[in-house]
C-alpha cells in the first residue's frame, strides 16, 4: 500500500516504555513522518523521559510546548499532566482539562485530535497498557479512514490495553515490538 | 457514533454568543474549544445542534453553565511544587522591600493557587501587606473562590504540593474540617479583591509587583495571547515578575524582549525595560 502518511501517533501505558526505548536506535534519519508519543506516566519524569529517548536516536526530539509548529521528522513527547491536541493550522494544542480514562495525557484525545486533522494521512500505534485509553481514538482514526496498528496482546507486557483496541476496533495490522522500526521506517512521508 | 458538532456550526455559535451576551470565544484555540462545546452537548444529552444552539442562546442561566463548562476549571493547590519554591525563595524576598505589595492572579478559577499564594504570604510575613486580586471570567467560580470552601479530599495531595515547596509547617493549620470539606482560614481571604475580569475585552485595572497567569493562555490563539500579554505588560511595575504555567512561553510574544527569565527551569519573567 503506498499510502502517504502525514503522522504517526503512538499511545501506550504500563510496559510500553520499554518498547519506545528500543524503537528509537533503530527509526531511520531522518524519521519519514511526524512522530507523536502519548505515555502514561507520572507527572515528574519529563526530562529523564526526553533524555531517555534523545540519546538513543539522532532524530530530534522534543516536548511538546504550547503552539508550536508542527515539523516533519521531529519526535515529539506529550508531555506529563497535559493533554495534546492537534489543530487544522498544524500547531500543537495544550489543554489541562479534566483526567479522561483517569489519564492526563489522554491517548484518546490526541487520536482523536489527530485523526480529524489528518484523516487517511495518519497512522495510529497502541501498544501495552492496562487501561482502555486509546480505544476511542482507534475507533476514530479508522472512522477517518487513517491506518491502525496494535502491539500483538500476546507480547505486550500488559495486554489490556492492545485487546480493548483490538475488540472493539477493526485494527489493520497486529504487530511484534520487535516488527515496528522496518514498518515505519518503511512508510512514505 | 454521537453527533460531533461542526467547525462551521461552531462558528456560527461563536459568533451568535458574541453579539448575545458579549463573551468573546471566536480567539480560543480550536481543537481544545471544540472538544470543550462537544463534551458540554453530549454531557447535557442534547438531540441537535439546534437545540443547543437555542438553549444556550435563550437561557442565560444555561450560558453560565456554557461558560463555566467550555473554560478549563482545573486548578490545584501549590500546583507544580519546584515552582512555588521558586516563587516563595526568590521572589517573595524582593517583593518583601516593597511597602506594599499588589500581586495579580489572572483567570484564577477557583482559586486554589490564590490561596495558596496567601499562605506563602503569611509564611514570610507579608500578607498584612499585600493585596492579592483574583480575577476570571466565570462569576460562578469566584464564589467559590470567596467561599474558601475546598473538597477535603484533596487534603492529602495539597499538603504534599505545600511541602515540596518548601512548606515546614502544619499545613491543616489553614483549614478547619467539616463533613467534606475544608474551610480555609479567613485571614486569607480577607487579602483577596475578587473581580470578573475578561482577558479577552477588559482592560488593564491597576499596577502591579507580580502577575501570574497559569495555564489560560494556552486555551487562546498567538493573537490573543500577545494581546493578554500586552495587558500584563501594562499592568506590571518595573522590574515586576510575570509567572506563566509551565508549558507557555514569552518567546514568541512582542513584549519578550523586556523582559528576562529568572535563571531556573520555571516560566517567571522579570520586567527590565
Amino acid at each position: 500500500m503506498n499510502r502517504q502518511y502525514k503522522m504517526i501517533v503512538i499511545g501506550g501505558s504500563a510496559g510500553s516504555l520499554q518498547v519506545i526505548l528500543r524503537l528509537m536506535p533503530e527509526l531511520r534519519v531522518p524519521v519519514p513522518v511526524t512522530m507523536v508519543i502519548v505515555l502514561h506516566r507520572k507527572p515528574s519524569s519529563d526530562e529523564t523521559l526526553i533524555d531517555l529517548l534523545t540519546s538513543r536516536t539522532a532524530n530530534p526530539v522534543r516536548e511538546v510546548e504550547e503552539k508550536d509548529p508542527i515539523l516533519p521528522g521531529y519526535i515529539y513527547i506529550v508531555p506529563a499532566d497535559y493533554h495534546l491536541l492537534i489543530e487544522s493550522d498544524q500547531t500543537f494544542s495544550l489543554d489541562v482539562s479534566e483526567k479522561v480514562n483517569y489519564s492526563r495525557p489522554s491517548i484518546d484525545i490526541t487520536f482523536e485530535s489527530a485523526a480529524e486533522v489528518y484523516g487517511p494521512a495518519l497512522l495510529g500505534i497502541l501498544l501495552s497498557g492496562a487501561n482502555a485509553d486509546g480505544q476511542e481514538g482507534m475507533k476514530a482514526i479508522k472512522a477517518a479512514g487513517g491506518v491502525c496498528v496494535v502491539q500483538d496482546p500476546d507480547t505486550a507486557e500488559v495486554s489490556y490495553m492492545p485487546l480493548q483496541a483490538l475488540s472493539h476496533v477493526e485494527i489493520d495490522k497486529v504487530m511484534h515490538a520487535e516488527e515496528l522500526a522496518a514498518f515505519i521506517n518503511s512508510l512514505i512521508g | 457514533m454521537e453527533y460531533k458538532i461542526q467547525d462551521a456550526e461552531i462558528d456560527s455559535l461563536l459568533q451568535q454568543l458574541l453579539e448575545k451576551y458579549g463573551y468573546d470565544f471566536t480567539s480560543y484555540s480550536r481543537a481544545s474549544l471544540k472538544r470543550r462545546v462537544n463534551r458540554l452537548y453530549a454531557l447535557d444529552k442534547f438531540n441537535s445542534f439546534e437545540a443547543f444552539r437555542d438553549h444556550v442562546m435563550e437561557d442565560a442561566v444555561y450560558f453560565r453553565r456554557f461558560v463555566e463548562e467550555i473554560t478549563v476549571n482545573v486548578t490545584e493547590m501549590f500546583r507544580d511544587p519546584s515552582f512555588y519554591k521558586v516563587i516563595r525563595e526568590e521572589v517573595l524576598p524582593i517583593l518583601a522591600t516593597q511597602p506594599f505589595i499588589r500581586i495579580w492572579h489572572a483567570g484564577c478559577s477557583t482559586g486554589e493557587e490564590v490561596y495558596s499564594m496567601a499562605i506563602m504570604l503569611q509564611e514570610a510575613n507579608l500578607l498584612h501587606k499585600s493585596l492579592l486580586y483574583a480575577t476570571d471570567l466565570n462569576p460562578g467560580v469566584l464564589d467559590k473562590l470567596r467561599k474558601g470552601i475546598f473538597p477535603l479530599r484533596y487534603m492529602k495531595q495539597y499538603s504534599e504540593n505545600y511541602i515540596q515547596s518548601g512548606g515546614k509547617q502544619d499545613f491543616s493549620q489553614y483549614y478547619t474540617a467539616k463533613y467534606d470539606w475544608a474551610k480555609f482560614d479567613e485571614r486569607l481571604s480577607a487579602r483577596m479583591v475578587v473581580a470578573p475580569h475578561n482577558l479577552v475585552s477588559d482592560h488593564s485595572f491597576n499596577e502591579f509587583h507580580l502577575i501570574l497567569c497559569r495555564n489560560v493562555l494556552i486555551y487562546f490563539d498567538r493573537p490573543l495571547q500577545d494581546r493578554a500579554l500586552t495587558l500584563f505588560d501594562e499592568s506590571l511595575d518595573m522590574l515586576g515578575f510575570l509567572a506563566l504555567g509551565g508549558k507557555e512561553n514569552l518567546k514568541y510574544s512582542s513584549i519578550f524582549r523586556k523582559y528576562r527569565q529568572l535563571e531556573n527551569r520555571e516560566r517567571i519573567w522579570r520586567k527590565i525595560s
